[in-house]
């Protein structure tokens, strides 16, 4: 008996060792700022200009802690660095409570938010009364802005939004394209999404009472199994977002349907910053950031989701890749 | 943030129980309210109940055996703290890849917390009976099975009842988290704080809270009318 205390006693303090290592590699993964970018800039087509006036302002990018928000700090920060600014990073906020709060406090310089949100977290906007255009959505979303000292730059080309996604066969077994041509068959398909897509009207509810479609059950789940449920045929139809790379790595698997009668509200990503902070830093920051994200376009987008989420690149490799590949940097 | 969320009030997530409140994401369709408190609760008591008979089948006979033949100290207890330190979030993920989401992955999961609190303790429970009792009992040519049934086990109900309460507020504390599994429970106002907002997720709070002291208070009483007179602690 006394042995066998003994024993588990050890095994017990090994148990407790291996969980408080794990716990620490887990906190130590934050991702470290940036600084790569070439510092003079060539002269080839868009090369990104380095000036040297910009050398004495500090610059803090941020962004929120998924995949695609972290893309887009690193972009913004790695072209900023090109352009002779002193660029750090901080790519790790929690919501976008947060991150605005770091603006305004000016713990960060500016960090990439989606129009959509801004309107409807910050500013209580309905999202039926979201502008589906995004340039729209963006001045509303700046006027707002202006008000608090703040200022968003125009608007990416892509857009993040949810979408009802299935996969190739069911689509092409009930000739779906478009969600109106859900009405008739959705009383036979289960509808998978996250748990308060239930009762929001950019979802489940704007499905209903826009298209007046009926589902034969709507089942939450994770965010994180909209793919699984589709893939174990549990789902007829998931909602998925448009920037997710599975819609550009496995193209012959899933689609989505064209949201005809707009119901899930544009979110082009606007970069929000104190205008007091965009006057010192000069105009290559706002010139800059226009310049880069001008190539982001929705499939880019998702070949970038794709390098980081599948090819398990990190946020800061799929940057790199993609401000050199347009010529932003050498 | 002209539009910030009102924080949450005690008042406010009782009228939010009673009756249907705003919500700024719905269109104007209101949410929470009795009905779908009630609805809510029912659902995560089912949950519960469910996920708890699992884990009792499981653990109550594994537990009651190996305390009677001594053996598998480290299995009983190893396994009882290990089961303790797994995810259950992480396990509802991955049994969702195995065998999909909906009741038949959460019960399962949510039993693995019922698991280790009530093997050990009937575990414990039939150790601690007095050897000599025992070995009486052996002595009158009761079989060994009925030395479990009628004497180790009623003198280890005070344990075992401690098992079983505490795996069952463990599991029904955790059910919270089967809205993210196909199951809406009354996880569905403290997840959904864009939806419900903080007087929602209050809501929810307070009847998990609830839910549990009065789970909590019926085990209680079953644990009394089950320990045997001789055992009781006499007032007077």
């Amino acid at each position: 008996m006394r042995t066998d205390k003994t024993r588990w006693r050890a095994l017990l303090a090994a148990l407790a060792a291996m969980a408080l290592t794990l716990g620490i590699v887990a906190c130590g993964s934050d991702s470290d700022s940036s600084s790569t970018g070439s510092e003079e800039g060539s002269s080839s087509g868009s090369a990104i200009q380095s000036n040297p006036d910009n050398e004495k302002v500090t610059l803090t990018i941020g962004s929120k802690n998924f995949p695609e928000q972290e893309i887009l700090g690193e972009i913004y920060a790695q072209a900023l660095t090109a352009a002779g600014y002193k660029v750090k990073s901080a790519l790790n906020l929690g919501s976008e409570t947060v991150a605005l709060k770091a603006v305004k406090t000016g713990q960060i310089s500016g960090y990439p938010e989606y129009a959509s949100t801004a309107l409807t977290s910050f500013f209580g906007l309905e999202p039926e009364e979201v502008p589906a255009d995004a340039t729209e959505a963006w001045e509303k979303a700046n006027q707002e802005f202006e008000k608090e000292d703040l200022q968003a730059f125009e608007p990416t080309p892509f857009a993040s939004a949810n979408a009802v996604g299935t996969t190739t066969e069911t689509a092409k077994k009930y000739g779906l394209k478009t969600i109106s041509d859900l009405e008739g068959v959705s009383e036979k398909l289960s509808l998978y999404g996250s748990p308060e897509c239930r009762q929001r009207i950019d979802c489940l509810a704007g499905l209903e009472k826009l298209y007046g479609l009926k589902f034969k059950s709507f089942n939450p789940v994770d965010i994180g199994l909209r793919y699984t449920v589709l893939e174990k045929g549990q789902a007829d139809l998931s909602i998925l977002f448009t920037t997710d790379p599975q819609l550009s790595a496995e193209k012959d698997k899933y689609v989505i349907l064209e949201d005809d009668k707009e119901v899930f509200p544009a979110g082009n990503v606007i970069f929000v910053t104190k205008k007091s902070v965009a006057e010192e830093a000069g105009p290559d920051f706002e010139k800059t950031i226009l310049q880069v994200q001008e190539g982001l376009d929705l499939k880019v987008v998702q070949e970038l989701d794709a390098r980081v989420e599948i090819e398990k690149e990190t946020p800061k490799q799929a940057a790199t890749a993609y401000l050199e590949s347009a010529g932003y940097i050498e | 943030m002209t539009a910030a969320l009102p924080l949450a009030s005690f008042t406010g997530a009782f009228e939010f129980i009673f009756t249907p409140q705003d919500s700024n994401v719905t269109g104007g369709k209101k949410v929470g309210g009795f009905d779908k408190s009630l609805e809510l609760l029912v659902k995560h008591l089912e949950v519960t109940l469910l996920a708890l008979a699992i884990a009792l089948v499981i653990a109550l006979p594994l537990g009651l055996y190996l305390g009677h033949r001594g053996k598998g100290e480290q299995f009983a207890i190893g396994l009882g703290n290990a089961g303790r330190a797994i995810p259950e979030l992480a396990v509802i993920a991955l049994v969702a890849v195995l065998i999909g989401v909906g009741l038949a992955n959460v019960a399962p999961v949510l039993a693995i917390l019922g698991i280790p609190p009530i093997l050990t303790n009937a575990y414990v429970g039939v150790r601690q009976v007095d050897r000599s009792t025992v070995d009486a009992a052996r002595g009158m040519g009761m079989s060994e099975m009925a030395i479990i049934r009628k004497v180790e086990l009623p003198i280890a109900v005070p344990t075992v009842m401690g098992g079983i309460r505490s795996g069952a507020i463990a599991i029904l504390a955790t059910a919270t988290i089967a809205p993210l599994a196909g199951v809406e429970t009354l996880g569905d106002f403290i997840l959904n704080r864009n939806v419900y907002g903080e007087n929602g997720l209050l809501a929810g709070a307070i009847l998990v809270a609830l839910l549990a002291l009065t789970i909590e208070g019926l085990l209680a009483l079953l644990q009394r009318r089950l320990t045997s007179d001789g055992l009781k602690l006499k007032t007077v």
